[in-house]
């Protein structure tokens, strides 16, 4: 038998093989059109309708200009695919975030600050409405500008009002009247169990590590470096919620609930008449027409705790942002900066039936606006307790210590102030980590942001 | 070496090399680098700092690490010993002469065919409180079913109970292996007078031991490592009842991004997986008997 290789042709294979990979690795130069145009990439989270309205406004800039063509994809888990795609060197030139997600990207230097484009280009944060523009600041630098924002606000069945002898044009404006109304909406069926309830702080439960804010309460001190879960407001707002177990029973909510089916269907309990208030933002709007077109429902800030207060709310906000490290800065931020633009910021937040960011909107906006609610939303964001997400990259921990606090008290297995001391208590000393490599990192990342900027 | 062996042991060398690139660049790199990273204060992000031992005392420390680690246990201590005598008992009743066998060997089969997110949905709403139907079955003996997998006291047996509906893996496994008994030896042991129970004790057992071994040694990983169905079907509550070690991990490096901590999780969670299959092997040495043999 001749030698299966010869000694040339091994090598030569061998030389092959390695060079594969490497040829892979490098492969991604500046990519064109057939036309000669740039292709920039834009990461985005949405899908179906607010997936199309984006969809809109970057067709819009491709066809106002020759030189740039926005290649728009919609993915999953966005912030994760960033994160990694940004590590490995390889990021798009514009991501759609979540604002909360920022203060972490931010501090370890995944994001472009954009204030010296801003800057250059003439936008101003005072452009925007103050609670939503907060969002996108952090450690004083600008990381993002906002797409889409959402206030959250009470959601009610007039009809169920109605029915209970409620006046539907007059929802509770304090907790103490949630309460009586919640009374009076809930009816039980033989053997006690909950055929309708007024309302309850877990459904659908997503941000039950904030009602302190209606409490006048807060997570963190003004400087970030206590946490306040343990604060007589927030225990207040806790021993109110495990009142709701107290008064109609842990397992009869829990069995009640477990009836509804997944939120995006005709079996959310809201939409099929079964709970008479929540706590929800203004995508309800298209759920309602989607699964419930007959609800007859209404909107108002949702109580607080005190009628003196201003109106409280919990601001969140859909952003851009320019990863660092991308492949073109400047022309991602031309597509972002197309964005701002009122007419296509009103067409973006017309589709998505959000409100829009900027202070001062076209005079029809309102009118022909699809959510037929929408002035509640924005109401809220201009009021001063308009709050977003602690402004900490220890948030997700913290706020899943709360969430365990939550549980714990709801199950009615410990006391509120007990179980939140403990989730202050575990969640201190990570908040100090945090705030320690922070300090360690300060002077230098804000020199790169500063000469970055 | 000839010239010859030369080139066979180069011709060798390059058709396994693709594998062996692999095997370097896809597990040995990586193993190596979360040994490493497990040493550091890393965020994937940012560059990482070597911080010696400290992600290993913090764990160590970690009450909610801690928690996970014991939910683990709990699963695998009930699961795994669960699963295997009901496959072993299934797969010696799909092994009697009886009709339409293979009808039913397939029917046991089908359920671990389904994938696992379909699964944990249809599970959810089988475990449900209000409408699910086993409280309904539960109801007409009398008993009022809790709400499964909101209840802390009962989102962990709700888990286990769920993971009998994927045996038929093990039951083929099984049944090949019982295939495998020489008939000679049940012959021989009726001649001895064994009853039905003596044959399965004396001789289906131990001829089945290597197999058993072997299930049980890969259902012990497959415990340890659980992840997809309790992520989707509880999300680790309530009051994080149902967090294993794997979803605490994938918390740490995705959401938390404590990239160096999930490591030094990781290599803890190897550290278990390697110690108890290496006790499995020494105490099934003694019990694991070979036809070979």
């Amino acid at each position: 038998m001749a030698a299966l290789l010869t000694r040339r042709e091994f090598t030569r294979l061998a030389l092959a093989a390695l060079a594969l990979p490497t040829v892979a690795c490098v492969g991604r130069q500046e990519e064109r059109r057939p036309d000669g145009r740039l292709v920039i990439h834009y990461w985005e989270k949405w899908e179906d309708f607010e997936k199309e309205a984006m969809g809109a406004v970057v067709d819009a800039y491709n066809a106002s200009q020759d030189r740039v063509f926005v290649n728009y994809l919609s993915t999953g888990q966005i912030d994760q695919k960033l994160l990694l795609a940004t590590a490995g060197g390889n990021p798009p030139d514009v991501a759609g975030l979540w604002a909360w997600r920022l203060y972490t990207y931010a501090e370890m230097g995944a994001l472009e600050p954009l204030d010296a484009l801003m800057r250059r280009d003439g936008l101003s944060t005072d452009d925007y409405l103050p609670s939503i523009i907060e969002q996108c600041r952090y450690r004083d630098f600008t990381w993002a500008l906002p797409t889409t924002p959402a206030t959250l606000a009470l959601h009610y069945n007039r009809d169920l009002f109605a029915e209970a002898g409620l006046d539907p044009d007059k929802p509770p404006r304090t907790i103490a009247e949630l309460d009586a109304a919640a009374e009076r909406l809930t009816k039980r069926g033989p053997r006690g169990a909950i055929d309708q309830l007024g309302f309850s702080p877990t459904e659908p439960g997503w941000w039950n590590d904030r009602w302190g804010y209606w409490f006048g309460g807060d997570l963190l001190t003004p400087d970030a470096r206590r946490v306040t879960i343990d604060s007589a407001e927030n225990i207040a707002a806790y021993e109110w919620v495990r009142s709701f177990p107290q008064r109609y029973g842990r397992e009869e909510i829990q069995l009640f609930q477990a009836a509804g089916g997944q939120f995006n269907s005709a079996q959310n309990l809201f939409l099929s008449g079964k709970v008479g208030m929540v706590l929800q933002g203004p995508w309800m709007a298209t759920f309602v027409d989607k699964f419930a077109p007959g609800l007859n429902w209404g909107v108002a800030p949702f109580p607080a705790v005190s009628e003196a207060m201003d109106p409280v709310t919990i601001c969140e906000a859909d952003v851009l942002v320019v990863p660092k490290g991308c492949r073109h800065r400047e022309e991602a931020w031309a597509f972002i900066k197309f964005t701002q633009r009122p007419e296509n910021m009103e067409r973006l937040c017309l589709g998505q039936r959000k409100f829009s960011p900027l202070r001062s909107v076209s005079p029809d906006f309102a009118a022909k606006h699809p959510h037929p609610h929408i002035g509640v939303f924005r109401g809220l964001a201009e009021s001063p307790n308009a709050k977003g997400a602690p402004e900490s990259p220890a948030y997700s921990e913290y706020r899943d210590e709360i969430n365990y606090a939550f549980d714990l008290l709801w199950n009615l297995k410990q006391e509120p102030a007990a179980a939140l001391a403990e989730a202050a208590r575990r969640t201190q000393p990570k908040l100090d980590r945090r705030n320690e490599q922070w300090d360690r990192i300060a002077a230098q990342r804000r020199r790169e942001w500063e000469g970055g900027s | 070496m000839t010239n010859r062996e030369r080139a066979h042991l180069r011709a060798g060398l390059l058709f396994v090399a693709p594998w062996l690139t692999g095997l370097a660049l896809l597990i040995a790199l990586p193993t190596a680098m979360t040994v490493y990273y497990s040493f550091c204060d890393y965020s994937v992000l940012k560059e990482p700092v070597f911080i010696g031992l400290a992600n290993y005392k913090d764990l160590a420390k970690d009450p909610v690490f801690l928690k996970s680690l014991w939910n683990t246990g709990f699963f695998a201590f009930f699961a795994l010993p669960l699963g295997t005598l009901f496959a072993i008992f299934l797969a010696i009743l799909l092994n009697q002469d009886i009709p339409a066998r293979p009808v039913f060997r397939t029917i046991f089969f089908l359920p671990s065919l389904v994938p696992l997110v379909a699964l944990a949905i249809l599970w959810q709403w089988m475990f449900n409180g209000r409408f699910g139907v086993i409280n309904h079955g539960l109801s007409k003996l009398g008993v009022d079913g809790p709400n499964w997998l909101g209840d802390t006291t009962w989102a962990k047996p709700a888990l286990i109970a769920m993971g009998l509906w994927g045996v038929g893996h093990a039951v083929v496994i099984y049944l090949a292996g019982l295939q495998d008994i020489p008939k000679s030896l049940y012959e021989a042991a009726r001649v001895d007078g064994a009853d039905w129970w003596q044959q399965t004790r004396h001789v289906t057992l131990p001829m089945l031991s290597p197999v058993i071994y072997f299930n049980l040694l890969m259902g012990c990983i497959g415990v340890l490592q659980v992840f997809a169905v309790p992520y989707i079907m509880t999300g680790g509550g309530p009051a994080r009842s149902t967090l294993f070690l794997t979803m605490y991990l994938y918390d740490q490096a995705f959401v938390y991004l404590n990239m160096g901590y999930a490591c030094a999780m990781a290599l803890v969670l190897f550290a278990l997986i390697a110690g108890l299959t290496f006790a499995a092997h020494k105490l099934a040495g003694r019990h694991v008997v070979y036809g070979g043999n």
